[in-house]
């Protein structure tokens, strides 16, 4: 009973801080509360006996990709939305982009609605643990192996990418 | 409640008490040795020798007037000194300090000197020291002030550059322990080679510890890494504004990081609380000792190297620092293999 009431009140943390997220006009504020977020999931991964998973999101979403996002905000300077920016000459306010979101709303909720009540979809879990870090290891580098050199490749490319963005014109490396 | 657990809780109230109690007695430590380096005596009016400074700095701090000033974010100016004092904290929360013991005999079975023993324990202290940045780029942010903001900036720069070489070279430490539990790392080191030399991994990792402690440097913010604060540039950078409790939270989270820094270098590389002469039981006088001596090397290093400049630190981590710490790990992965095949 304990645990069912803490995975609740780590679930109501983790929706309430997402939609917080979306909520704040101050970027600074959505950036802190994307942090509560993720340390939420992480403390349900660790509910569901797999702390790697918890700690690596921790390290690398809460810990390192949350840091640049804070690092963009504060160079940005924008401790408060401008609203008289934001009225119907927005880009964002187009009839067009309206419909876009809309259509993508109701697709997620077809999406997840159709995820979570599917046939034999939640009976899976309850099988072999895989929370040790060796095991991880393991099937991430033979059954996997396509999928994570792929990534790797993708993200090489990402960074190359940056790297020449950031270069200036006719400057030497 | 039974003994053993009233025994674990005192295990838990001892490991908090030790953290804050080093963070008095290093400020203590440095302001002493950094006299006797400039040939001074440091604080010497406060109790015997100025044994009692840390106590009168502690209650000039508490009676200071607390100032917030215009403009500052409310809640995230309050909020900052707490992250950065909580993290410093949990961090220690996985390092064990001493090998197992029945306190003489008054326990069946052994109880581990420690907060909590959890199978990926490295990886918690690597996770729960790089949210302790918050607490500075959130300081230097809400404080509505530029030097703050810049401080507040370099430190997530700092961090970002620095987090890559410190992660790898853990990540050698781990190959060759085979786990992530640091108290399972510390008992791999336990014996000698050849019969005189400890089998710590300093001497298989000499490279990976020098990475270590270097970016433990520049963690934990200190001379001659200490940017986000410089105060030739920044006046006192993330804290500028900061006064009374708030601002004392801040050295209390550095000085906190730097034990925890050096406890974790102990478990990783000096072999924890396997040492010569004493007892298992008594192992945790050679932990002590091992943090001790870290902390000292610390202190002298703040007061001899003169701060870097901004883009030099930058270039260290990424151009010197990070390729020598993945070159190591290829070099361990590889001898891993060979030797274990």
């Amino acid at each position: 009973m304990p645990e069912t009431l803490v995975f609740y009140l780590l679930a109501a943390l983790a929706i309430g801080a997402s939609a917080m997220v979306i909520g704040q006009r101050n970027p600074m504020y959505s950036v802190m509360m994307l942090i509560a977020s993720f340390g939420a999931l992480a403390a349900l991964y660790i509910q569901l006996d797999a702390p790697f998973v918890a700690v690596a999101q921790i390290i690398i979403y809460a810990g390192a990709i949350m840091v640049l996002f804070l690092f963009v905000v504060m160079l940005l300077n924008a401790p408060q939305e401008d609203r008289a920016e934001w009225d119907r000459s927005h880009p964002l306010r187009q009839p067009g982009v309206t419909r876009f979101g809309t259509l993508m709303a109701l697709l997620l909720v077809i999406e997840l609605t159709w995820a979570l009540t599917g046939p034999g979809r939640a009976v899976e879990s309850g099988a072999a643990p895989v929370s040790s870090v060796r095991e991880v290891g393991r099937v991430l580098f033979t059954d996997y192996m396509f999928a994570f050199e792929a990534t790797s490749i993708l993200i090489l490319v990402a960074m190359l990418g940056a790297v020449l963005l950031a270069r200036r014109e006719g400057e030497q490396p | 409640m039974d003994l053993r657990t009233a025994i674990q809780l005192g295990i838990i109230g001892l490991t908090f008490f030790m953290l804050i109690n080093a963070s008095a007695l290093l400020v203590l430590a440095e302001r002493k040795i950094m006299g006797f380096m400039q040939q001074r005596y440091g604080p010497y009016r406060v109790g015997p020798h100025g044994m009692l400074q840390p106590l009168a700095d502690i209650i000039k701090l508490l009676m200071k007037e607390e100032l917030r000033p215009k403009g500052a974010d409310k809640w995230l100016f309050t909020l900052a000194p707490i992250i950065s004092v909580t993290a410093a904290f949990a961090a220690f929360a996985t390092v064990p300090w001493g090998a197992q013991t029945t306190f003489f005999g008054l326990l069946d079975e052994p109880v581990k000197l420690g907060v909590a023993d959890v199978n990926v324990g490295v990886l918690v202290v690597f996770a729960v020291t790089s949210m302790g940045v918050y607490g500075i780029v959130l300081a230097g942010w809400a404080s509505n002030s530029k030097y703050s903001l810049f401080g507040g900036l370099r430190a997530s720069a700092q961090m970002i550059s620095y987090e890559l070489a410190y992660a790898t070279a853990l990540a050698s430490v781990v190959m060759l322990a085979g786990s992530l539990s640091l108290r399972e790392v510390v008992d791999s080191q336990s014996g000698v080679w050849f019969g005189f030399i400890p089998r710590w991994y300093v001497f298989l990792q000499p490279i990976g510890f020098i990475i270590y402690t270097i970016a433990g440097v520049a963690e934990t913010n200190r001379a001659p890494f200490d940017f986000p604060e410089a105060e030739q540039e920044l006046v006192a950078g993330y804290n500028t504004e900061y006064s009374s409790v708030r601002f004392a939270l801040f050295p209390q989270a550095e000085y906190i990081n730097m034990a925890t820094m050096s406890a974790v270098a102990t478990d990783l590389y000096l072999g924890g609380w396997h040492g010569p002469w004493l007892p298992p039981e008594y192992g945790w006088i050679w932990f002590l000792a091992k943090v001790g001596v870290i902390l000292f090397v610390y202190i002298w290093v703040r007061w001899t190297v003169p701060r870097y400049r901004y883009d030099q630190l930058m270039s260290f981590g990424w151009k010197i620092l990070f390729p020598a710490a993945v070159i190591n790990l290829l070099v361990t992965a590889a001898l891993v293999l060979y030797f274990n095949a």
